[in-house]
């Protein structure tokens, strides 16, 4: 019993860090309905620079809020200066440029940074706790409780403030948005600010679980992805429950299903996101608009 | 002084001219009404105001020029437009939809007293302030579009064809409604309609587009009481 419920406890940590880039999509999906192929890469260069600050002799935690500070800031200029001048056109050629910016970064790291791979220090400590006699590592409570966290701010970013409500307004409808003031733009900036921002977060928690390299976002990019389509791509709940889903199933499976162990663990979940979207295709969770003609 | 004074307005999608050079001004607190038939570019007129389609000539609002000014900013500048189709969100509640509306004021607490206005005026959108819009009837969405619009306080409102699809009966009680508040609040307004009769009923002053020039214009009791103008013209 013990083994199990730390298993789903580390599956959820794991899944949390996939909500968060699943979040950073569908924040973007929303407002562009563009998937951003460069988010993960994006990420992956945020959490390059929080590493060269703790090489520096800044502290990881200070390091790590500088770091999504400057994501927040650098993913508003990518969005002004590059992206802002297809939007409104063809999907498919913004879809080329996410993925030339995920080319791009990529290299642009490797340049810097190098291609080889480095350790990455936890932002929380590395002991376990005792709760109701199971034995938790500190890291897989610490991440579920950075990921619960940021959900509630960004709930009451969009729910409860007027910008949250223009953001929604000027995703849902930019012609109408404009015509009460919205600058619609502006919107867009701070879609793609916080998304990639959402993304440096996700770097820092996963890069201590893995080693930070140049393609650390790979495999994170694509079970956020499938986080993002199970939970439905314009639905931020559903990104988290999506990413938690994955997760644990994956968790779960890699543990007990002796056959499957940890190289064939990813079909679990791409299994159940088969199944899910055979039912419905548009997500747990994704919306179907009501309309009276 | 006029409140908004346009000359030579002309605008085009792509090759395709739709006005071709419109003269017109509105004066502080006076309604007026923009007729004509199907693709005589009322519609067009309103859009080019709004800066939502590519315009050339002058625009002055208030002494200052909209030409090349992005539809937000004239938003903010106290322009409020109820388009085509209304300009709703319908995935977003009653309220948070007159929220929107009051959205670049920065006086919070006279746009939550606005939107309690709103709601006694139009008692059906307090009934269903937590439904989505979407789900209202059309006639309800009308009240919406209109109460949004007149939640920016705005110093100009424009209406584009706030008949259209209701019934006659929804028609009469939101122009009962519309001319109560903009008398009341002495708003200048602008009016696209295509029933010419329920228009001249409202406005103070008329003008009649034909083919993306204005065919000719008057006080709205004088074209109202000119039987061949009615008839070459309104077709009523």
């Amino acid at each position: 019993m013990e083994r199990f419920i730390q298993v789903l406890v580390d599956g959820i940590a794991t899944g949390s860090i996939y909500a968060a880039v699943a979040l950073a999509l569908v924040l973007i999906f929303r407002s562009t309905s563009v998937v951003n192929f460069a988010q993960g890469e994006m990420a992956m260069f945020s959490t390059f620079v929080a590493w060269g600050l703790y090489e520096a002799g800044v502290p990881i935690g200070l390091a790590a809020l500088t770091t999504i500070g400057l994501s927040f800031v650098a993913g508003m200029v990518i969005e002004r200066v590059l992206i802002r001048h297809f939007e409104g056109g063809d999907v498919l050629t913004l879809v080329i440029v996410t993925l030339g910016l995920f080319i791009l970064l990529n290299g642009l790291a490797g340049w810097i940074w190098g291609f080889g791979n480095r350790g990455f220090p936890s932002l929380f400590s590395e002991d376990t706790v005792a709760l109701g006699g199971v034995q938790l590592s500190v890291e897989s409570l610490g991440i579920v409780a950075v990921l619960l966290a940021v959900v509630g701010l960004l709930f009451l970013l969009f729910q409860r403030t007027k910008i949250g409500l223009a953001m929604r307004a000027a995703a849902l409808n930019p012609a109408s948005s404009a015509l009460v003031g919205v600058r619609v733009g502006h919107m867009l900036m701070l879609g793609w600010g916080l998304a990639a921002a959402l993304g440096a977060l996700a770097g820092v928690l996963v890069a201590p679980r893995l080693f930070l390299d140049v393609n650390l976002m790979g495999a994170v990019l694509i079970y956020a992805f499938a986080a993002a389509a199970l939970g439905g791509f314009d639905s931020a709940i559903g990104a988290v429950v999506g990413g938690w889903v994955i997760g644990v199933s994956e968790n779960l499976a890699g543990t007990y299903v002796d056959f499957i162990g940890s190289d064939l663990k990813i079909l679990v979940p791409l299994g159940i996101i088969f199944v899910v979207l055979l039912v419905r295709p548009s997500g747990l969770f994704g919306t179907r608009e009501v309309a009276r003609a | 002084m006029s409140l908004l004074e346009v000359r030579g307005l002309r605008a085009a999608y792509g090759q395709v001219r739709v006005l071709e050079g419109i003269d017109f001004s509105i004066d502080q607190g006076r309604r007026v009404a923009m007729l004509g038939p199907n693709g005589a570019g009322k519609t067009t007129v309103l859009r080019a105001l709004s800066g939502m389609v590519r315009t050339s000539g002058t625009v002055e609002f208030d002494g200052r020029s909209l030409v090349g000014t992005a539809t937000a900013e004239i938003a903010r500048r106290g322009v409020a437009h109820v388009p085509e189709g209304r300009g709703t969100f319908p995935a977003l509640t009653v309220d948070e939809n007159l929220r929107l509306g009051g959205y670049v004021r920065s006086d919070g607490g006279a746009v939550r007293a606005d939107i309690d206005r709103c709601y006694k005026w139009f008692p059906r959108l307090d009934e269903r302030r937590r439904q989505q819009a979407g789900n209202l009837s059309g006639g309800e969405q009308q009240m919406l579009a209109v109460a949004r619009a007149l939640m920016l306080r705005p110093r100009l409102l424009m209406l584009d064809e706030p008949s259209l699809g209701l019934a006659p009966i929804v028609t009469k009680e939101l122009f009962r409604i519309l001319r109560e508040i903009c008398g009341e609040q002495g708003i200048t307004v602008l009016l696209v309609e295509q029933n010419a009769g329920l228009a001249l009923d409202f406005a103070d002053h008329a003008y009649v587009l034909e083919s993306g020039r204005v065919a000719l214009d008057g006080e709205a009791e004088q074209i109202r009481g000119d039987d061949e103008v009615r008839r070459s013209y309104l077709g009523y």
